[in-house]
Protein backbone atom coordinates (compact mmCIF):
# COMPACT_ATOMS: atom_id res chain seq x y z
CA UNK A 1 0.00 0.00 0.00
CA UNK A 2 3.09 2.48 0.98
CA UNK A 3 4.59 1.52 -2.00
CA UNK A 4 1.89 2.23 -4.19
CA UNK A 5 1.61 5.83 -2.55
CA UNK A 6 5.31 6.68 -2.51
CA UNK A 7 6.30 5.03 -5.62
CA UNK A 8 3.14 5.91 -8.07
CA UNK A 9 0.61 8.32 -6.82
CA UNK A 10 3.17 10.71 -5.73
CA UNK A 11 5.30 11.06 -8.37
CA UNK A 12 1.59 11.09 -10.30
CA UNK A 13 0.37 13.71 -8.64
CA UNK A 14 3.80 15.65 -8.88
CA UNK A 15 3.74 14.79 -12.89
CA UNK A 16 0.05 15.39 -13.03
CA UNK A 17 0.88 19.22 -11.28
CA UNK A 18 3.61 20.09 -13.87
CA UNK A 19 1.54 18.90 -17.11
CA UNK A 20 -1.49 21.04 -15.61
CA UNK A 21 0.66 24.27 -15.22
CA UNK A 22 1.89 23.63 -18.88
CA UNK A 23 -1.68 22.56 -19.94
CA UNK A 24 -3.51 25.98 -18.84
CA UNK A 25 -1.50 27.75 -21.53
CA UNK A 26 -2.22 25.07 -24.41
CA UNK A 27 -6.00 24.99 -23.53
CA UNK A 28 -6.10 28.94 -23.09
CA UNK A 29 -3.80 29.69 -26.71
CA UNK A 30 -5.90 27.45 -28.30
CA UNK A 31 -9.46 28.63 -26.75
CA UNK A 32 -8.67 32.67 -27.65
CA UNK A 33 -6.12 32.69 -30.61
CA UNK A 34 -7.19 29.04 -32.50
CA UNK A 35 -4.20 27.77 -32.50
CA UNK A 36 -2.32 24.71 -30.97
CA UNK A 37 1.00 26.29 -30.39
CA UNK A 38 3.56 24.08 -30.99
CA UNK A 39 6.10 26.09 -29.91
CA UNK A 40 4.67 25.63 -25.79
CA UNK A 41 7.28 22.77 -25.12
CA UNK A 42 10.04 24.83 -25.78
CA UNK A 43 8.49 27.88 -23.59
CA UNK A 44 8.78 25.40 -20.73
CA UNK A 45 12.33 24.78 -21.52
CA UNK A 46 13.43 28.80 -21.95
CA UNK A 47 11.71 29.12 -18.30
CA UNK A 48 14.16 26.27 -16.97
CA UNK A 49 17.06 27.87 -18.76
CA UNK A 50 16.25 31.21 -17.58
CA UNK A 51 15.91 30.40 -13.93
CA UNK A 52 19.66 28.15 -14.47
CA UNK A 53 21.41 30.93 -15.46
CA UNK A 54 19.59 32.91 -12.61
CA UNK A 55 20.52 30.99 -9.99
CA UNK A 56 23.99 30.91 -11.56
CA UNK A 57 24.26 34.71 -10.96
CA UNK A 58 22.52 34.93 -7.95
CA UNK A 59 23.33 31.72 -5.67
CA UNK A 60 19.19 31.91 -4.97
CA UNK A 61 17.24 28.83 -4.53
CA UNK A 62 15.34 27.82 -7.53
CA UNK A 63 12.04 29.02 -6.22
CA UNK A 64 13.48 32.34 -5.37
CA UNK A 65 14.36 33.18 -8.79
CA UNK A 66 10.69 31.70 -10.12
CA UNK A 67 9.03 34.61 -10.35
CA UNK A 68 11.66 36.60 -12.38
CA UNK A 69 12.21 33.17 -14.95
CA UNK A 70 8.53 33.58 -15.55
CA UNK A 71 8.74 37.31 -16.21
CA UNK A 72 11.47 36.59 -18.55
CA UNK A 73 9.62 33.77 -20.31
CA UNK A 74 5.98 36.01 -20.71
CA UNK A 75 8.32 38.71 -21.98
CA UNK A 76 10.06 36.81 -24.71
CA UNK A 77 6.59 35.42 -25.28
CA UNK A 78 4.57 39.05 -25.72
CA UNK A 79 7.82 39.98 -28.14
CA UNK A 80 7.45 36.68 -30.13
CA UNK A 81 3.33 37.26 -30.54
CA UNK A 82 4.18 41.04 -31.69
CA UNK A 83 6.67 40.27 -34.58
CA UNK A 84 5.98 37.12 -35.24
CA UNK A 85 2.20 35.86 -34.53
CA UNK A 86 0.14 39.43 -35.10
CA UNK A 87 0.83 39.02 -38.56
CA UNK A 88 -0.91 35.73 -38.63
CA UNK A 89 -4.20 37.03 -36.69
CA UNK A 90 -6.83 36.81 -39.43
CA UNK A 91 -4.94 34.10 -41.39
CA UNK A 92 -6.27 30.27 -41.58
CA UNK A 93 -5.39 28.37 -38.05
CA UNK A 94 -3.46 25.63 -39.92
CA UNK A 95 -0.83 28.92 -41.15
CA UNK A 96 -0.70 29.50 -37.76
CA UNK A 97 0.26 26.13 -35.88
CA UNK A 98 2.69 25.86 -39.22
CA UNK A 99 4.17 28.99 -38.12
CA UNK A 100 4.47 28.18 -33.97
CA UNK A 101 6.02 24.87 -35.40
CA UNK A 102 8.96 26.65 -36.84
CA UNK A 103 8.71 28.84 -33.52
CA UNK A 104 9.93 25.51 -31.94
CA UNK A 105 12.57 25.00 -34.00
CA UNK A 106 13.85 28.28 -33.59
CA UNK A 107 13.49 29.02 -29.91
CA UNK A 108 15.56 25.68 -29.46
CA UNK A 109 18.05 26.35 -31.72
CA UNK A 110 18.65 29.64 -30.01
CA UNK A 111 18.68 27.74 -26.79
CA UNK A 112 20.86 25.13 -28.15
CA UNK A 113 23.16 28.19 -28.81
CA UNK A 114 23.06 30.32 -25.53
CA UNK A 115 23.13 27.49 -23.52
CA UNK A 116 24.56 24.29 -24.93
CA UNK A 117 23.35 21.11 -25.14
CA UNK A 118 24.87 19.29 -22.24
CA UNK A 119 22.37 18.04 -18.61
CA UNK A 120 22.95 21.16 -16.03
CA UNK A 121 21.47 20.48 -12.81
CA UNK A 122 19.40 23.35 -11.28
CA UNK A 123 19.35 21.75 -7.35
CA UNK A 124 22.97 20.22 -7.43
CA UNK A 125 23.35 17.40 -5.02
CA UNK A 126 20.57 14.55 -3.77
CA UNK A 127 18.01 15.29 -1.21
CA UNK A 128 17.33 12.32 1.12
CA UNK A 129 13.53 12.56 1.46
CA UNK A 130 11.38 13.00 4.43
CA UNK A 131 9.77 10.03 6.07
CA UNK A 132 6.24 10.81 7.38
CA UNK A 133 4.20 8.40 9.79
CA UNK A 134 7.40 5.71 9.76
CA UNK A 135 6.06 4.93 5.77
CA UNK A 136 4.56 7.94 3.45
CA UNK A 137 7.89 9.40 1.82
CA UNK A 138 8.13 12.53 0.17
CA UNK A 139 11.43 14.25 -0.88
CA UNK A 140 11.60 18.44 0.34
CA UNK A 141 11.62 19.44 -3.23
CA UNK A 142 8.70 17.22 -4.47
CA UNK A 143 6.37 18.86 -1.37
CA UNK A 144 7.94 22.08 -2.88
CA UNK A 145 6.65 21.60 -6.61
CA UNK A 146 3.55 20.52 -5.85
CA UNK A 147 2.79 23.33 -2.87
CA UNK A 148 3.87 25.78 -5.43
CA UNK A 149 1.77 24.17 -8.30
CA UNK A 150 -1.45 24.38 -6.47
CA UNK A 151 -0.47 27.76 -5.06
CA UNK A 152 0.09 29.03 -8.62
CA UNK A 153 -2.79 27.14 -9.74
CA UNK A 154 -5.55 28.97 -7.51
CA UNK A 155 -4.13 31.95 -7.91
CA UNK A 156 -4.89 31.45 -11.51
CA UNK A 157 -8.26 30.67 -10.45
CA UNK A 158 -8.23 34.02 -8.61
CA UNK A 159 -7.25 35.62 -11.80
CA UNK A 160 -10.05 34.26 -13.85
CA UNK A 161 -12.79 34.42 -11.61
CA UNK A 162 -12.30 37.36 -10.21
CA UNK A 163 -10.44 40.54 -12.10
CA UNK A 164 -11.89 41.63 -15.22
CA UNK A 165 -9.44 40.71 -17.45
CA UNK A 166 -9.54 37.09 -16.04
CA UNK A 167 -13.11 37.15 -17.00
CA UNK A 168 -12.41 38.73 -20.29
CA UNK A 169 -10.07 36.03 -21.27
CA UNK A 170 -13.21 32.98 -20.64
CA UNK A 171 -15.65 35.44 -22.37
CA UNK A 172 -12.71 35.34 -25.19
CA UNK A 173 -12.44 31.97 -25.29
CA UNK A 174 -16.12 30.62 -25.62
CA UNK A 175 -16.51 33.47 -28.56
CA UNK A 176 -13.62 35.63 -30.16
CA UNK A 177 -16.51 37.28 -32.75
CA UNK A 178 -18.72 38.08 -29.36
CA UNK A 179 -16.21 39.20 -27.53
CA UNK A 180 -15.12 42.13 -30.13
CA UNK A 181 -18.70 42.60 -30.58
CA UNK A 182 -19.18 43.37 -26.88
CA UNK A 183 -16.49 45.88 -27.12
CA UNK A 184 -13.71 43.67 -25.09
CA UNK A 185 -9.96 44.63 -26.16
CA UNK A 186 -9.28 41.58 -27.62
CA UNK A 187 -5.81 42.43 -28.23
CA UNK A 188 -5.47 43.62 -24.29
CA UNK A 189 -6.48 39.87 -23.61
CA UNK A 190 -4.54 38.23 -26.31
CA UNK A 191 -1.68 39.82 -24.52
CA UNK A 192 -2.70 38.97 -20.92
CA UNK A 193 -2.92 35.02 -22.25
CA UNK A 194 0.49 35.26 -23.71
CA UNK A 195 1.66 36.56 -20.33
CA UNK A 196 -0.35 34.59 -18.12
CA UNK A 197 0.60 31.07 -20.69
CA UNK A 198 4.59 31.34 -20.95
CA UNK A 199 4.56 32.50 -17.12
CA UNK A 200 3.12 29.19 -16.03
CA UNK A 201 4.74 27.15 -19.11
CA UNK A 202 8.11 28.43 -17.16
CA UNK A 203 6.90 27.39 -14.01
CA UNK A 204 6.43 24.19 -15.47
CA UNK A 205 9.70 23.44 -17.42
CA UNK A 206 11.61 25.07 -13.86
CA UNK A 207 9.53 21.93 -11.14
CA UNK A 208 10.64 19.60 -13.67
CA UNK A 209 14.15 20.55 -13.68
CA UNK A 210 13.97 21.11 -10.51
CA UNK A 211 12.88 17.65 -10.10
CA UNK A 212 15.31 16.12 -12.94
CA UNK A 213 17.85 18.19 -15.23
CA UNK A 214 17.67 21.68 -17.30
CA UNK A 215 18.03 20.06 -20.96
CA UNK A 216 16.91 21.27 -24.13
CA UNK A 217 14.29 18.80 -25.15
CA UNK A 218 12.78 18.83 -21.57
CA UNK A 219 9.92 20.53 -22.89
CA UNK A 220 9.48 18.89 -25.93
CA UNK A 221 9.10 16.12 -24.25
CA UNK A 222 6.51 17.32 -22.24
CA UNK A 223 4.36 19.07 -25.18
CA UNK A 224 2.49 16.37 -26.20
CA UNK A 225 1.49 14.93 -23.05
CA UNK A 226 0.42 18.50 -22.16
CA UNK A 227 -1.66 18.58 -25.52
CA UNK A 228 -3.40 15.27 -24.25
CA UNK A 229 -4.36 17.20 -20.94
CA UNK A 230 -5.85 19.99 -22.71
CA UNK A 231 -7.56 17.82 -24.51
CA UNK A 232 -8.79 15.71 -22.24
CA UNK A 233 -9.97 19.07 -20.28
CA UNK A 234 -11.80 20.31 -23.33
CA UNK A 235 -9.93 22.92 -25.30
CA UNK A 236 -10.37 26.49 -23.97
CA UNK A 237 -11.40 25.69 -20.18
CA UNK A 238 -8.24 26.55 -18.01
CA UNK A 239 -10.21 24.19 -14.79
CA UNK A 240 -10.35 21.53 -17.33
CA UNK A 241 -6.68 21.37 -18.61
CA UNK A 242 -5.59 21.42 -14.56
CA UNK A 243 -7.83 18.44 -13.95
CA UNK A 244 -6.51 16.89 -17.17
CA UNK A 245 -3.53 17.26 -16.12
CA UNK A 246 -3.36 15.69 -13.02
CA UNK A 247 -5.33 13.09 -14.35
CA UNK A 248 -2.75 12.13 -17.35
CA UNK A 249 -0.25 12.55 -14.49
CA UNK A 250 -1.55 10.10 -12.23
CA UNK A 251 -2.80 7.56 -14.83
CA UNK A 252 1.03 7.48 -16.46
CA UNK A 253 2.26 6.63 -13.13
CA UNK A 254 -0.48 4.23 -12.28
CA UNK A 255 -0.08 2.40 -15.27
CA UNK A 256 2.78 0.78 -14.14
CA UNK A 257 1.72 -0.33 -10.63
CA UNK A 258 1.02 -3.70 -9.73
CA UNK A 259 -2.29 -3.98 -10.39
CA UNK A 260 -2.26 -7.65 -11.13
CA UNK A 261 0.17 -10.05 -10.31
CA UNK A 262 3.67 -9.10 -9.30
CA UNK A 263 5.08 -7.22 -12.14
CA UNK A 264 4.20 -3.93 -13.60
CA UNK A 265 1.06 -3.80 -15.52
CA UNK A 266 2.14 -1.49 -17.98
CA UNK A 267 6.51 -1.33 -18.23
CA UNK A 268 7.20 2.07 -17.54
CA UNK A 269 8.42 2.35 -20.94
CA UNK A 270 5.11 2.49 -22.53
CA UNK A 271 3.87 5.52 -19.88
CA UNK A 272 3.26 8.24 -23.08
CA UNK A 273 0.87 5.57 -24.60
CA UNK A 274 -1.46 5.91 -21.34
CA UNK A 275 -1.41 9.50 -22.23
CA UNK A 276 -2.68 9.45 -26.23
CA UNK A 277 -5.01 6.09 -24.78
CA UNK A 278 -6.66 8.69 -22.47
CA UNK A 279 -6.88 11.36 -25.36
CA UNK A 280 -8.24 8.89 -28.03
CA UNK A 281 -10.82 7.42 -26.00
CA UNK A 282 -11.92 10.97 -24.52
CA UNK A 283 -12.24 12.24 -28.20
CA UNK A 284 -14.38 9.40 -29.05
CA UNK A 285 -16.44 9.18 -26.35
CA UNK A 286 -16.60 13.24 -25.91
CA UNK A 287 -14.65 14.96 -27.95
CA UNK A 288 -15.53 18.84 -26.46
CA UNK A 289 -13.15 16.87 -23.17
CA UNK A 290 -14.45 17.20 -19.40
CA UNK A 291 -15.33 20.66 -18.94
CA UNK A 292 -16.88 20.78 -22.53
CA UNK A 293 -14.47 22.70 -24.50
CA UNK A 294 -14.35 23.84 -28.01
CA UNK A 295 -14.54 21.27 -30.41
CA UNK A 296 -12.50 22.38 -33.37
CA UNK B 1 -29.86 64.13 -37.77
CA UNK B 2 -30.36 60.50 -37.91
CA UNK B 3 -28.65 58.60 -35.13
CA UNK B 4 -27.80 56.18 -37.63
CA UNK B 5 -27.49 55.76 -41.16
CA UNK B 6 -26.41 53.19 -43.97
CA UNK B 7 -25.71 55.44 -47.08
CA UNK B 8 -25.64 53.18 -50.16
CA UNK B 9 -23.59 50.36 -48.62
CA UNK B 10 -22.13 48.13 -51.45
CA UNK B 11 -20.33 45.24 -50.50
CA UNK B 12 -19.67 41.67 -48.72
CA UNK B 13 -17.88 38.68 -47.84
CA UNK B 14 -14.53 37.87 -49.57
CA UNK B 15 -15.59 37.83 -53.20
CA UNK B 16 -18.86 37.49 -52.79
CA UNK B 17 -20.59 41.21 -53.05
CA UNK B 18 -23.82 40.78 -51.01
CA UNK B 19 -25.34 44.49 -50.75
CA UNK B 20 -25.41 46.15 -53.80
CA UNK B 21 -26.40 49.57 -52.36
CA UNK B 22 -28.38 49.16 -49.38
CA UNK B 23 -29.84 52.73 -47.61
CA UNK B 24 -31.50 52.80 -44.39
CA UNK B 25 -31.55 55.02 -41.27
CA UNK B 26 -32.91 55.57 -37.56
CA UNK B 27 -33.92 58.81 -36.43
CA UNK B 28 -33.98 59.27 -32.28
CA UNK B 29 -36.64 57.19 -30.21
CA UNK B 30 -37.84 55.03 -33.35
CA UNK B 31 -37.94 51.15 -33.45
CA UNK B 32 -36.80 50.49 -37.10
CA UNK B 33 -37.56 46.89 -38.43
CA UNK B 34 -35.55 45.23 -41.64
CA UNK B 35 -37.19 42.42 -43.51
CA UNK B 36 -36.60 40.35 -46.77
CA UNK B 37 -36.85 36.81 -47.77
CA UNK B 38 -33.59 34.58 -46.80
CA UNK B 39 -30.54 36.05 -47.98
CA UNK B 40 -31.82 39.19 -48.89
CA UNK B 41 -28.90 40.65 -46.71
CA UNK B 42 -30.61 41.63 -43.61
CA UNK B 43 -28.05 40.42 -41.17
CA UNK B 44 -25.16 41.57 -43.42
CA UNK B 45 -26.72 45.04 -43.51
CA UNK B 46 -26.14 45.34 -39.99
CA UNK B 47 -22.88 43.44 -39.79
CA UNK B 48 -21.71 46.47 -42.12
CA UNK B 49 -22.19 48.86 -39.72
CA UNK B 50 -19.53 46.98 -37.39
CA UNK B 51 -17.08 46.84 -39.73
CA UNK B 52 -17.25 42.85 -40.30
CA UNK B 53 -17.52 43.67 -43.96
CA UNK B 54 -15.97 44.14 -47.13
CA UNK B 55 -17.48 47.50 -48.42
CA UNK B 56 -16.70 48.68 -51.86
CA UNK B 57 -18.54 51.79 -51.60
CA UNK B 58 -21.20 53.84 -49.10
CA UNK B 59 -20.70 55.24 -45.84
CA UNK B 60 -21.65 54.63 -42.37
CA UNK B 61 -22.74 57.64 -40.25
CA UNK B 62 -23.13 58.05 -36.47
CA UNK B 63 -24.71 61.22 -35.54
CA UNK B 64 -23.84 62.52 -38.64
CA UNK B 65 -20.09 61.42 -38.24
CA UNK B 66 -18.02 58.63 -40.34
CA UNK B 67 -17.90 55.08 -38.45
CA UNK B 68 -17.40 53.66 -42.12
CA UNK B 69 -14.94 50.28 -41.55
CA UNK B 70 -14.10 51.50 -38.38
CA UNK B 71 -12.46 48.65 -36.16
CA UNK B 72 -15.59 47.03 -34.32
CA UNK B 73 -14.63 47.33 -30.75
CA UNK B 74 -14.51 51.44 -31.34
CA UNK B 75 -17.76 51.12 -32.72
CA UNK B 76 -19.34 49.94 -29.52
CA UNK B 77 -17.05 51.92 -27.73
CA UNK B 78 -19.57 54.95 -29.60
CA UNK B 79 -22.17 53.56 -28.51
CA UNK B 80 -23.77 51.37 -31.40
CA UNK B 81 -24.40 47.82 -29.49
CA UNK B 82 -24.98 44.27 -31.45
CA UNK B 83 -27.15 41.35 -30.54
CA UNK B 84 -26.56 38.99 -33.02
CA UNK B 85 -29.01 35.78 -33.76
CA UNK B 86 -26.74 32.99 -32.64
CA UNK B 87 -23.51 32.64 -30.42
CA UNK B 88 -24.97 36.00 -28.66
CA UNK B 89 -23.83 34.88 -25.20
CA UNK B 90 -20.72 33.69 -23.28
CA UNK B 91 -22.15 30.31 -22.29
CA UNK B 92 -19.41 29.46 -19.99
CA UNK B 93 -19.94 32.82 -17.92
CA UNK B 94 -22.85 33.44 -14.90
CA UNK B 95 -25.31 35.28 -16.22
CA UNK B 96 -23.70 38.77 -14.12
CA UNK B 97 -20.26 38.14 -15.77
CA UNK B 98 -21.78 38.19 -19.07
CA UNK B 99 -23.59 41.82 -17.94
CA UNK B 100 -20.05 42.72 -16.66
CA UNK B 101 -18.57 41.70 -20.16
CA UNK B 102 -21.18 43.99 -21.76
CA UNK B 103 -19.68 47.06 -19.31
CA UNK B 104 -16.30 46.26 -20.45
CA UNK B 105 -15.54 49.35 -21.92
CA UNK B 106 -16.98 51.39 -19.20
CA UNK B 107 -15.01 53.34 -16.61
CA UNK B 108 -17.31 54.50 -13.88
CA UNK B 109 -19.62 52.36 -11.72
CA UNK B 110 -22.06 50.10 -13.17
CA UNK B 111 -23.27 48.85 -10.86
CA UNK B 112 -26.29 50.74 -10.99
CA UNK B 113 -26.65 49.87 -14.14
CA UNK B 114 -26.97 46.30 -13.81
CA UNK B 115 -29.80 47.18 -11.32
CA UNK B 116 -31.97 48.25 -14.03
CA UNK B 117 -31.07 45.75 -16.08
CA UNK B 118 -32.42 43.01 -13.32
CA UNK B 119 -35.25 45.49 -12.99
CA UNK B 120 -35.89 45.48 -17.05
CA UNK B 121 -35.73 41.06 -16.75
CA UNK B 122 -36.47 39.94 -13.27
CA UNK B 123 -35.80 36.31 -14.68
CA UNK B 124 -32.02 37.41 -14.66
CA UNK B 125 -31.92 38.49 -11.30
CA UNK B 126 -33.04 35.12 -9.83
CA UNK B 127 -30.63 33.33 -11.59
CA UNK B 128 -27.26 35.88 -11.58
CA UNK B 129 -24.98 33.30 -10.45
CA UNK B 130 -26.37 30.78 -12.91
CA UNK B 131 -23.50 30.11 -16.29
CA UNK B 132 -25.98 32.05 -18.84
CA UNK B 133 -25.35 28.23 -20.72
CA UNK B 134 -27.93 26.99 -18.66
CA UNK B 135 -30.99 29.09 -19.34
CA UNK B 136 -33.84 28.93 -21.62
CA UNK B 137 -33.48 30.39 -24.88
CA UNK B 138 -35.58 33.04 -24.00
CA UNK B 139 -33.51 34.07 -20.96
CA UNK B 140 -30.80 33.54 -22.92
CA UNK B 141 -32.06 36.28 -25.24
CA UNK B 142 -32.92 38.77 -22.17
CA UNK B 143 -28.78 37.84 -21.01
CA UNK B 144 -27.81 39.64 -24.83
CA UNK B 145 -30.09 42.16 -24.39
CA UNK B 146 -29.64 43.09 -20.99
CA UNK B 147 -25.28 42.37 -22.22
CA UNK B 148 -26.28 44.93 -24.86
CA UNK B 149 -27.43 47.94 -22.49
CA UNK B 150 -25.03 47.33 -19.87
CA UNK B 151 -23.27 50.35 -22.01
CA UNK B 152 -26.26 52.57 -22.54
CA UNK B 153 -26.28 52.39 -25.92
CA UNK B 154 -26.95 55.33 -28.29
CA UNK B 155 -28.77 52.95 -30.42
CA UNK B 156 -29.31 48.98 -30.14
CA UNK B 157 -29.12 46.45 -32.91
CA UNK B 158 -30.86 43.44 -32.92
CA UNK B 159 -30.51 40.23 -35.38
CA UNK B 160 -33.82 38.07 -35.48
CA UNK B 161 -34.14 38.44 -31.56
CA UNK B 162 -37.37 35.76 -31.75
CA UNK B 163 -35.62 33.10 -34.26
CA UNK B 164 -36.07 29.72 -32.74
CA UNK B 165 -38.29 30.99 -29.70
CA UNK B 166 -41.83 29.60 -28.82
CA UNK B 167 -44.84 32.01 -30.07
CA UNK B 168 -45.31 32.78 -26.00
CA UNK B 169 -41.55 33.85 -25.90
CA UNK B 170 -42.13 35.66 -28.81
CA UNK B 171 -44.46 37.68 -27.34
CA UNK B 172 -42.34 38.59 -24.69
CA UNK B 173 -39.16 39.73 -26.64
CA UNK B 174 -41.47 41.96 -28.51
CA UNK B 175 -42.62 43.85 -25.56
CA UNK B 176 -39.06 43.75 -24.10
CA UNK B 177 -37.97 45.76 -27.79
CA UNK B 178 -40.46 48.30 -26.64
CA UNK B 179 -39.60 48.29 -23.22
CA UNK B 180 -36.06 48.49 -23.88
CA UNK B 181 -37.18 51.59 -26.35
CA UNK B 182 -39.66 53.08 -24.10
CA UNK B 183 -36.64 54.07 -22.23
CA UNK B 184 -35.03 56.02 -25.26
CA UNK B 185 -33.30 53.40 -27.12
CA UNK B 186 -33.54 53.57 -30.73
CA UNK B 187 -33.63 50.39 -32.15
CA UNK B 188 -32.86 48.66 -35.25
CA UNK B 189 -33.89 45.06 -36.04
CA UNK B 190 -34.10 42.52 -37.99
CA UNK B 191 -37.13 40.09 -37.95
CA UNK B 192 -38.90 37.03 -39.44
CA UNK B 193 -42.11 37.56 -37.71
CA UNK B 194 -42.71 40.53 -39.92
CA UNK B 195 -46.15 40.52 -38.64
CA UNK B 196 -45.54 41.32 -35.04
CA UNK B 197 -42.57 43.33 -36.03
CA UNK B 198 -43.89 45.57 -38.29
CA UNK B 199 -46.66 46.22 -35.39
CA UNK B 200 -44.48 47.57 -33.03
CA UNK B 201 -41.86 49.22 -35.47
CA UNK B 202 -41.86 52.76 -35.86
CA UNK B 203 -40.78 52.35 -39.94
CA UNK B 204 -39.78 49.10 -42.06
CA UNK B 205 -37.31 48.53 -44.74
CA UNK B 206 -38.12 45.60 -47.09
CA UNK B 207 -34.57 44.06 -48.70
CA UNK B 208 -34.80 41.90 -51.61
CA UNK B 209 -31.94 40.37 -53.62
CA UNK B 210 -29.14 43.10 -51.33
CA UNK B 211 -31.66 46.23 -52.16
CA UNK B 212 -34.40 48.36 -50.84
CA UNK B 213 -37.34 47.05 -52.09
CA UNK B 214 -39.60 48.99 -50.13
CA UNK B 215 -39.60 51.99 -47.63
CA UNK B 216 -42.60 53.04 -45.52
CA UNK B 217 -43.86 53.04 -41.78
CA UNK B 218 -44.42 49.96 -40.20
CA UNK B 219 -48.56 50.44 -40.64
CA UNK B 220 -47.91 50.89 -43.93
CA UNK B 221 -45.70 48.22 -44.52
CA UNK B 222 -48.55 45.78 -42.70
CA UNK B 223 -51.40 47.47 -45.01
CA UNK B 224 -49.43 47.09 -48.40
CA UNK B 225 -50.28 44.27 -50.58
CA UNK B 226 -47.01 43.01 -51.98
CA UNK B 227 -45.93 42.91 -48.55
CA UNK B 228 -48.82 40.79 -47.57
CA UNK B 229 -48.06 38.53 -50.02
CA UNK B 230 -44.10 37.81 -49.55
CA UNK B 231 -43.91 37.65 -45.47
CA UNK B 232 -47.39 38.21 -43.80
CA UNK B 233 -48.68 34.78 -45.13
CA UNK B 234 -51.14 35.41 -48.17
CA UNK B 235 -52.90 38.77 -49.33
CA UNK B 236 -55.82 40.15 -47.66
CA UNK B 237 -57.54 40.30 -50.91
CA UNK B 238 -56.50 37.86 -52.99
CA UNK B 239 -56.57 38.38 -56.60
CA UNK B 240 -56.91 35.63 -57.83
CA UNK B 241 -53.03 33.88 -57.26
CA UNK B 242 -53.87 30.26 -56.39
CA UNK B 243 -54.81 29.53 -53.56
CA UNK B 244 -57.98 30.52 -52.09
CA UNK B 245 -57.91 32.93 -49.03
CA UNK B 246 -58.78 30.01 -46.48
CA UNK B 247 -56.03 27.79 -48.08
CA UNK B 248 -58.08 24.68 -47.96
CA UNK B 249 -55.37 22.89 -49.78
CA UNK B 250 -57.06 20.99 -52.91
CA UNK B 251 -58.65 17.55 -51.74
Amino acid sequence: MMDFINFHLMPGVILGSIYALGAIGISLTFGILRFANFAHGETMTLGAYFAFTLVQLTGWHPLAVLPFAMILTAAVALGVDRVFYKPFRAAPAIMVVIASFGMMLMIRSVIQFSWGVQLKSLVPGIQRPYILFDALRISPKHMLIVGSALGLMLAVHLLLSRTKIGKAMRAMSDSPELARLTGIDTEMVIRATWVLGAGLAAAAGVFLAIDTHVETMMGFKLLLPVFAAAILGGIGRPYGAMAGGLIIGIAEELSSYAWLGDGPLLAPGYKAGVAFALMIAMLIWRPSGLFRGKVF
Amino acid sequence: MAVLELENITGGYGETEILHGVSLKVEAGEVVVIIGPNGAGKSTAMKAVFGLLRLSSGRVLLDGADITSMATEQVVRHGVCYVPQTANIFPSLTVEENLEMGAYVRKDDYRPRMNEIYDLFPPLAEKRRQSAGTLSGGQRQMVAMGKALMLDPKILLVDEPTAGLSPKFRGEIFKVVQDINGAGVPILMVEQNAKQALSIANRGYVLVDGRNRIDDSGPGLLANREVAEMFLGGGTNGNGTGSGAGGTNGT
